[in-house]
């Protein structure tokens, strides 16, 4: 475990960078509102909030991407104006980004030396470079090409790249999102180590139980305005979550119904070679997935769930028909137009064009996976009707939110446009849904629908299998739970024995027999 | 002197234009921009070379004039896709109707007058060597600038900070942007380039190549350039072997027609056109096993967040 | 301060309507100070070359001759353009479908066939661009390669072969050397309209094909996939949609209306087959589609404004010594304008300032 130990704070400690007053408009929308912000050397300071909350835009607006519409930052008590980034970097503010800045096409080495200023020679930079990566504990070969690394590894170049820069302050924005429960721990020992060196942290996040461990203080912003500043130890998850929410969520009632015996998805041993060089080959993937219950399969990105989705939507066409049945019929070789005919349906991780086009209207993007079966074509005719009906039903049952009755994709918030997206495929009572990070980005009022109304649509008998990266979501929704790593799939385990540690593991690499001595040995590698 | 040193003394001139507009269209591409509009670049090059060396006695001027040229039409170019963000597709194509119409009209006063070509090189020994002194030594200043030009764009993508960042604005430009490089910046000055090479090669044409102006003489190269790019996998060491293959298919059809084999000469004439069709479909196809080489930004459209 | 672009919420409905109407004005205007800088009088050349060829019924008729190829290949093109296929070799379906129907005619020419031979000629013609248009089709379907060079390239490719034919093979032995073919029997000829002018039925085809375009992008589920397939292709995908089936039916279609617009111009208009039977339709059916927002109806109209002005090209040249390539500086400088102002319907163009408002209220 972890053991914080800085220094109290003195009150003759002046702030390292102070936000006063920050506020950010895009158009009448207000993304910041008048937010106050201070950081201190030798401190760990988380900022919290749900998704679509403004952390994402204050810390730009810290970094220099952004401007504030109004408002002020103060470095060292002194008023700066940041010009952009290498402006901030030349000061000591340094970032992780959640979406990394990587190039895929480009070496270690090039990525690491396009983050910083150039002022040093090339080789110099690599040897640098190999000098830290070995001093923090962070493995990285500096001619590999980013495409080959996996997400953990990639994270590493962003973080090795920002501690180069010797930053006095560094800033991460959810940086445990994209790592195993193990990573994740790994990471807190480097972050520990930066706090006992003098360096300030911000750490972005909305996973509660992180921030109690990790984090001295915590400000919690709330639809753009600040709503507290607080110790996390001194409060409880419940309390922080209030806070960020505003407002008791409701919790997720389990269904009473159990799982009929019949299998409505069948996965049989599915092993598929990936279209894009840089995919993941899937290996011999057998799973059922029974009426009535929803099976959840966890896993860090990057482990197969895309080729798994694409498989099973027939996106992509299986090796054999009978690699794939849906109830009861080999559906290996047949269409997503034709699978859809049977009744089974899905919902890709992607909203914005990969589940809807994001230029067209939403009875245009209910027409796109109901014409299939759902009665909004006429011997090739569109019936724009059936489709604008559509869009007000879901509107309706889902509480979508939006402008007009019809606007373009677009427009939608990203939780509306879930809640569309996904209301649009259980409107249809489908047989079996296949949904990929159901919640991935949603705030958490949009996230309770859709969790609510997975449940629900088992519970009237259908198969619901789900993808997500979020382990918190699936103990409150699965019934069972699988886990993806490196194109395989393991053996599901009832929710009671899927314990955090033990999916963490399997996450990682392990087998259930694997001794985790070995798991940290592989990592130290780098492989 | 023999036939070979012959053949190959105008295989190196045919290649020199579309070895010129490739390397352009390569660093142009490269920081992930399309432009199409390299013939319509070429012919204004090539207009407005020939009315410079006309007008002042001087191939040096004309150079710089269809430099000049070639850059103010990728201007346009860059104004629309750049700064209005416009579909680069649709851009290039205009870019090059109005370039072609545009020349027509310049160059419509000069048809039929001639002006001294640009000199071959002449050092005292070495341009005397049987065979290769020709080859090596006598060729015209536009060849010894193509080469100059494929290896500085080498050694500046591959070998200095400015390269890295605009190989990185090609692979990634949200990426580019986040880190603060200005990704709209840089492809302007790419872009430019890219037209002052343009135009470099048209003006070659009546220049040196030829030295008159004919309304259209850039025939098809610059389109076909743009294939070169596609077939050097954008990188210039394989550029300067697909501008030479090319010039050898142009010149030895050529020759073809004049044995006197009785095939008709419109066959061979389309062999250059035919062969870029070929050549790109077996370049795509070994590209597809392997993953695309193509910068990974290439045509799209980017309009940064404030 | 600066200009900045950014993107809109919804498109702007009326800088949709108003955007070509606003491209042609700021033309117009570029023309005009073209004009002077050659020396012409600005407003007697747009006169000349917009007006002028609408006062006579002669260039009216000459303006819809003209038209039809534009709007035919016009609208092919935009089925294509829609689905973010870029299909630049009209031009040379527009030949081969010329060819093609040709091949017919020659090889019936004074033999004395029936009426079934101009309908035959039309299949051909259409066939036979569509079959051309396949090939850039396969390649990219099947290979990868880019659709923009490989029909390109044929472009230039058909041109040779046609030139081969009427110099070689089908040249009119009574035709004093001349590189054509004889003159098409009447059976081989479209019929015209209007007795004694050149408007033939080829126009009612245009409209028709303006017609069906319109209902199939409008309201059936074919015009929706070719829409979704260009806008959003992941997802077309995961609609069901088969992207690579599409390339190939938009390719077929533009080849087929290109080619059968070529066998009509030859077998109607010129009436025999020859060098030089485009001044680059194909080319400037590219602009027409873009200008007509590749909307049938839109292209329709965008069709005779474009025919107008080749009409007054011509006109200008005899009475202003102005040079024929004017009309193609017009076309490529009214393109850019409607690709900008296009622009406009999805971003707007904002000033910014760089300097940062004082912060108000210190906590």
């Amino acid at each position: 475990m972890l053991n914080p130990i800085s220094a109290p704070r003195t009150s003759a400690d002046v702030p390292l960078l102070q936000a006063i007053g920050i506020t950010k408009l895009y158009g009448t929308f207000k993304a910041n509102d008048a937010i106050d912000l201070d950081l201190y050397p030798r401190e760990i300071h988380a900022l919290l909030g749900e998704n679509g909350a403004g952390k994402s835009t204050l810390v730009k607006a810290m970094y220099g991407l952004i401007q504030p519409s109004a408002g002020e930052l103060r470095w060292m008590g002194e008023k700066i104006e940041l010009t952009g980034p290498s402006d901030a970097r030349a000061r000591g503010i340094a970032m992780v980004f959640q979406h990394f800045s990587l190039f895929d096409n480009l070496t270690v080495a090039e990525n690491v030396a396009l983050g910083l200023d150039g002022k040093e020679s090339f080789a110099a930079m690599s040897a640098r470079l190999a000098q830290f990566s070995q001093d923090y504990g962070l493995p990285l070969d500096p001619k590999r090409e980013v495409w080959r690394l996996s997400v953990g590894e990639r994270q590493r170049i962003e973080i090795v790249r920002a501690l180069m820069q010797n930053p006095k302050l560094l800033i991460l924005d959810e940086p445990t999102a994209v790592l195993t429960p193990q990573e994740a721990d790994q990471l807190f020992v480097v972050l520990d180590r930066l706090r006992s060196e003098g360096k300030a942290l911000l750490y972005i996040s909305h996973k509660l139980d992180e921030v109690k461990r990790l984090c001295d203080t915590a400000t919690i912003l709330r639809a753009g305005k600040k709503v507290a500043t607080c110790n996390p130890r001194q409060e409880t998850a419940a309390s922080l979550a209030r806070m960020m929410v505003g407002a008791d969520i409701g919790e997720v009632k389990a269904t009473t119904v159990h799982a009929t015996t019949v299998p409505r998805l069948v996965i049989r041993d599915l092993s598929l070679e990936p279209d894009d060089p840089h995919g993941v080959r899937l290996q011999n993937i057998s799973v059922e997935v029974l009426g009535g219950e929803i099976l959840g399969i966890a896993g860090v990105a990057g482990n197969g769930q895309d080729e798994l989705f694409a498989a099973l939507s027939g996106e992509r066409f299986s090796p054999a028909e009978g690699n794939i049945v849906i109830d009861g019929e080999a559906a290996g070789l047949l269409s997503v137009t034709a699978r859809r005919k049977l009744g089974a349906a899905f919902v890709p991780e992607e909203r914005l064009g990969h589940g809807t086009a994001p230029r067209m209207r939403l009875s245009e993007n209910a027409l796109l996976t109901g014409h299939a079966a759902s009665g909004m074509v006429k011997r090739g005719f569109i019936d724009r009707p059936a489709t604008l009906s559509m869009v007000d039903r879901t509107t309706k049952t889902f509480d979508v939110r939006k402008a007009k009755r019809d606007p373009e994709a677009v427009s939608l918030s990203g939780g509306n446009l879930q809640k569309f997206v996904v209301g649009r495929e259980i409107l249809r009572e489908p047989i079996v849904l296949v949904v990929s990070q159901p919640t991935w980005g949603v705030d958490a009022g949009a996230a309770a629908v859709i969790r609510q109304a997975l449940i629900d649509l088992s519970s009237r008998g259908t198969a619901v299998l789900v993808i997500s990266q979020d382990l918190d979501e699936l103990a409150e929704i699965a019934d069972r739970i699988a886990v993806m790593f490196h194109g395989r799939l393991s053996e599901p385990l009832p929710r009671a024995q899927a314990t955090r540690e033990k999916l963490g593991l399997l996450m990682g690499g392990a087998s259930a027999s694997q001794p985790s001595a070995q798991i940290e040995r592989s990592h130290a590698v780098g492989a | 002197m023999g036939l070979l040193e012959a053949i190959i003394l105008s295989v190196i001139s045919a290649s020199t234009p579309l070895l010129l507009a490739a390397s352009g269209e390569l660093v142009v591409e490269r920081s992930g921009v399309l432009n199409l509009g390299v013939e319509g670049m070429m012919i204004m090059g090539a207009a407005c070379g020939f009315a410079g060396a006309y007008l002042t006695g001087s191939t040096l001027i004309g150079a710089l004039s269809g430099m000049a040229a070639g850059a103010a039409l990728a201007s346009v170019f860059a104004l629309l896709t750049l700064g209005l963000a416009v579909n680069q597709v649709a851009t290039g194509l205009a870019l090059t109707i109005l370039g072609i119409g545009l020349s027509g009209l310049i160059g419509a006063g000069f048809v039929g007058q001639r002006i001294t070509p640009s000199p071959n090189l002449s050092l005292p020994v070495l341009t005397g060597i049987p065979f290769v002194g020709q080859i090596l030594f006598g060729q015209n200043a536009f060849v010894y600038v193509s080469i100059a030009l494929v290896i500085g764009i080498w050694y500046f993508l591959y070998r200095t900070r400015g390269g890295l960042i605009l190989r990185a604005v090609g692979d990634n430009h949200t990426s580019a942007h986040a880190l603060g490089y200005p990704v709209l910046k840089i492809r302007l000055l790419a872009v430019l380039f890219g037209g002052a090479c343009a135009g470099l090669a048209g003006a070659f044409l009546p220049l040196a190549y030829t030295p008159f102006f004919i309304p259209g003489m850039t025939a098809g190269r610059g389109w076909i350039a743009l294939a070169l790019v596609v077939f050097a996998s954008w990188r210039p060491a394989r550029l300067v072997g697909g501008a030479y293959l090319f010039g050898a298919v142009t010149i030895l059809q050529l020759h073809a027609q004049a044995l006197g084999l009785g095939i008709p000469s419109q066959l061979m004439s389309s062999l250059p056109y035919l062969a870029t069709v070929i050549v790109l479909v077996l370049i795509s196809r070994a590209r597809s096993t392997a993953g695309s080489a193509a910068p990974a930004s290439l045509g799209l459209v980017f309009v940064p967040d404030r | 301060m600066q200009l900045v672009l950014e993107r809109r919420a919804e498109r702007s409905a009326f800088i949709a309507i108003a955007s070509p109407l606003i491209a042609i004005a700021l033309t117009l205007v570029t023309m005009a100070a073209l004009f002077a800088l050659l020396g012409k009088n600005p407003l007697y050349a747009l006169y000349v070359y917009f007006i002028q060829p609408l006062t006579d019924s002669y260039t009216l008729q000459e303006i819809a001759v003209k038209a039809t190829p534009l709007v035919m290949i016009g609208v092919g093109l935009s089925l294509c353009y829609i689905a973010n296929v870029w299909n630049i070799g009209a031009e040379g379906q527009f030949t081969i479908g010329a060819v093609c129907g040709s091949w017919l005619a020659v090889h019936t020419n004074g033999s004395g066939a029936g009426y079934w031979v101009l309908p035959a000629m039309l299949l051909l013609g259409a066939v036979g661009g569509a079959l051309y248009a396949l090939i850039p089709a396969l390649c990219k379907v099947r290979f990868g390669a880019s659709e923009i060079l490989t029909s390109l390239m044929l472009v230039y490719v058909a041109d040779l072969f046609m030139d081969y034919l009427v110099r070689g093979p089908w040249r009119d032995p009574h035709g004093l050397n001349f590189p054509t073919t004889a003159d098409f029997d009447p059976v081989a000829t479209v019929p015209t309209l209007i007795e004694g002018s050149r408007l033939h039925a080829g126009a009612i085809g245009a409209l028709i094909f303006v017609m069906l375009a319109t209902v199939m992008l409008g309201r059936t589920i074919k015009g929706f996939e070719i829409r979704v397939v260009g806008a959003a292709p992941r997802a077309a995908r995961f609609s069901g949609f088969n992207s690579n089936q599409l390339v190939i039916f938009t390719f077929l279609v533009s080849g087929a209306l290109a080619g059968l617009a070529g066998i009509i111009e030859v077998a109607g208009p010129i009436g025999h087959l020859q060098p030089g039977i485009s001044p680059g339709y194909g080319f400037t059916a590219i602009i027409v589609a873009f200008l007509g927002r590749l909307n049938p109806v839109g292209i329709l109209i965008a069709g005779l404004f474009l025919a107008l002005t080749f009409i007054g090209g011509e006109g200008a040249q005899i009475s202003l010594k102005v040079p024929l390539d004017l009309t193609k500086v017009f076309q490529g400088i009214l393109l850019f304008y409607v690709l900008a102002c296009d622009s406009l319907i999805v971003y707007r163009i904002r000033l910014i300032s760089t300097l940062r408002k004082p912060a108000h209220g210190i906590a």
